[in-house]
């Protein structure tokens, strides 16, 4: 992921750097697999807000909180369902809705905790992805998509043109987006173009 | 072995004389939760590090159920090194240099704050007249032991098993005391097997003759042998299988072979024995009986209408919650538990499981995890 991240952005990678400069300062957000905490951090020191976090991994919440930073260890899965109706601004969820056992579900519980949603994913039918399917025959092992079939946590691969169907399906409105390729805006032809996509969603 | 009436009277008052650990009357009563109050309390505490100008960098750290006041200082007792003294000093993860530490030795207890051993209004010890406590009890006198030293809000509450229990009721009662919560390794309601455990302690206590229905304090007779069965039961639910494995095994005591007697043929044995007559110099029967009781009756729902995110609606503190994979007393998932309710609440908190395989007792052995955990919630 290093490759794409231009040193501007707070140091973030783009879909996360988008994230935080949209997020309204001083807001309350709940980042959902929050990882190191990278964009928790800016959020907190750069924005002001009220950030929280949940992360699935041990060691990963443990440096989390060594920061100083007020992360659960927990599974999205499973755990969304306790927090309170628009208790955040804010929930993201940056590159782990392909992770999810339901992503539909999922969605629906980031919109239920949150005013606003900011949901990020690797686009499946980039033309790389499609490329290595069609010309290669096996499962696509490409920059975006790094991990192959059998150990890859992405367990549901989603294309922009999939999420967009979702998202209506879920009576959500897409607020934002936003689609980029090798860390640059990609502005047209998105499904193809694009190797990750970045939702802001309302309800 | 000592006489322990002898020898709790013994260090009781040369504490209180000593200035080893600090002591003070309550100025009132203390209300009970099982009505009535306890007059002239007495809470015995230590300090570590400087308390700065406002009053603003003061650390509560809370005992477990056979701890004390000395975090951090050799015991007067045993002679051993302080019970948490590689988190607690100068440069560690409780920062000595930066947080004034004060830790009181919880009453029913018998390091020097009131319990059963204690003097009575009639000059004769409390024994089993000594009013049974609960946890928000042993919060309540420590809340007036911070209102006697003008400490108005802790910068964090810390404390590990029962420890974090009154962390988690200074939290939902005194809301306004703490600005952090670190619990670890506890829980917010002792449950059936807890409570279990500690009755088979109790009863052991209890079914030795010496016991005496509590007044043994006058006698040389102690009931040692029943409260050192107690340790030792109340020990295994501390450590792990994984641990009591690599420590022992199946290796034998002293021997190349089996007795085919009921001599402490394992080192298991021998250890456990070891720990439970050891426990006996420094511990009170009676105290044991009247704090597993405590943690017995503590339900922080109960206490808050049977629901425990209500114990915390509204609270301003931070919330940092550890527990560890390996423990089987309070598992990970009484720590999710108080986790959901504090998220249901809105309240920041943090939590993580930690990976060590020592059991309950992880919390007090070397786990660099913890350190970092430790440190970086208390900023």
């Amino acid at each position: 992921m290093r490759l794409y991240t231009p040193a501007t952005n707070y140091g973030l990678r783009p879909d996360l750097a988008v994230i935080a400069k949209s997020i309204e300062t001083e807001s309350r957000v709940l980042d959902i697999g929050c990882g190191d905490g990278a964009l928790m951090d800016v959020l907190v020191e750069n924005r002001r807000c009220d950030a929280r976090g949940m992360e699935i991994d041990g060691a990963c919440v443990e440096r989390c909180v060594a920061q100083g930073l007020s992360v659960v260890q927990g599974d999205a899965n499973r755990d969304l369902a306790d927090y309170p109706d628009k208790g955040f601004d804010y929930t993201v969820l940056s590159q782990t809705l392909q992770t999810a056992t339901r992503p539909d579900e999922m969605l629906d519980q980031l919109l239920r905790v949150g005013r606003q949603a900011f949901v990020s994913f690797p686009n499946f039918a980039h033309w790389r992805t499609r490329a290595a399917l069609m010309f290669g025959g096996k499962m696509p092992v490409t920059r975006a998509i790094p991990v192959s079939w059998y150990e890859t946590p992405n367990i549901h691969h989603v294309t922009v043109k999939d999420f967009r169907e979702l998202a209506q399906e879920k009576g959500a409105k897409i607020e934002r987006e936003w689609f980029f390729s090798s860390g640059l805006p990609v502005t047209a032809g998105t499904n193809w173009r694009a190797e990750f996509a970045v939702f802001q969603l309302s309800r | 072995m000592l006489s322990l009436s002898k020898h709790c009277f013994f260090f009781w008052t040369k504490i209180g004389l000593s200035a080893t650990s600090r002591t003070i009357e309550l100025p009132n009563p203390l209300a009970l939760d099982g009505g009535g109050e306890l007059a002239q309390a007495r809470l015995a505490y230590e300090t570590y590090g400087e308390l700065n100008d406002n009053r603003s960098n003061a650390i509560l750290l809370c005992h477990a159920l056979t701890g004390d006041q000395y975090v951090a200082s050799t015991h007067p007792v045993t002679g051993k090194p302080g019970w948490w003294e590689r988190m607690v000093g100068p440069g560690k993860p409780i920062d000595t240099d930066r947080f004034h530490v004060i830790c009181a030795n919880v009453i029913g207890s018998c390091m020097g704050s009131s319990g059963p051993a204690s003097e009575a209004p009639d000059g004769t010890p409390y024994a089993m007249r000594f009013p049974v406590i609960t946890i928000r009890d042993m919060v309540r006198a420590q809340v007036a032991l911070l209102d006697e030293l003008g400490i108005e809000k802790v910068h964090a509450v810390v404390g590990g098993s029962m420890g974090g229990m009154q962390a988690l009721s200074l939290a939902a009662n005194w809301p306004e005391r703490a600005a952090r919560v670190l619990v670890i390794a506890s829980t917010s309601r002792h449950s059936a097997q807890n409570i279990a455990f500690h009755e088979l302690g109790r009863q052991a206590v209890m079914a030795d003759p010496n016991w005496a229905q509590g007044n043994y304090y006058a006698t040389e007779l102690q009931p040692d042998n029943g409260l050192a069965v107690a340790r030792m039961a109340a020990h295994i639910t501390y450590l792990s299988e994984e641990a009591l494995t690599e420590k022992f095994g199946r290796n034998l005591q002293d021997r190349d072979a089996k007795s085919f007697g009921f001599d402490a043929d394992f080192q298991v044995e021998s250890y456990l024995r070891y720990q439970g007559s050891g426990f006996t110099q420094r511990f009170d029967a009676n105290s044991y009986l009247y704090i597993t009781r405590a943690m017995d009756y503590f339900d922080l729902a109960e206490e808050h209408g049977g629901k425990l995110a209500d114990a915390f609606a509204g609270t301003e503190a931070r919330f940092c919650l550890v527990s560890f994979d390996s423990d089987w007393l309070y598992p990970t998932s009484e720590s999710r538990h108080v986790v959901r309710a504090l998220n249901a609440a809105g309240a920041a908190v943090s939590f993580v499981e930690l990976s060590a395989p020592h059991g309950h007792d992880s919390f007090l052995l070397d786990v660099p995890a913890l350190d970092r955990v430790v440190k970086g919630f208390l900023g």
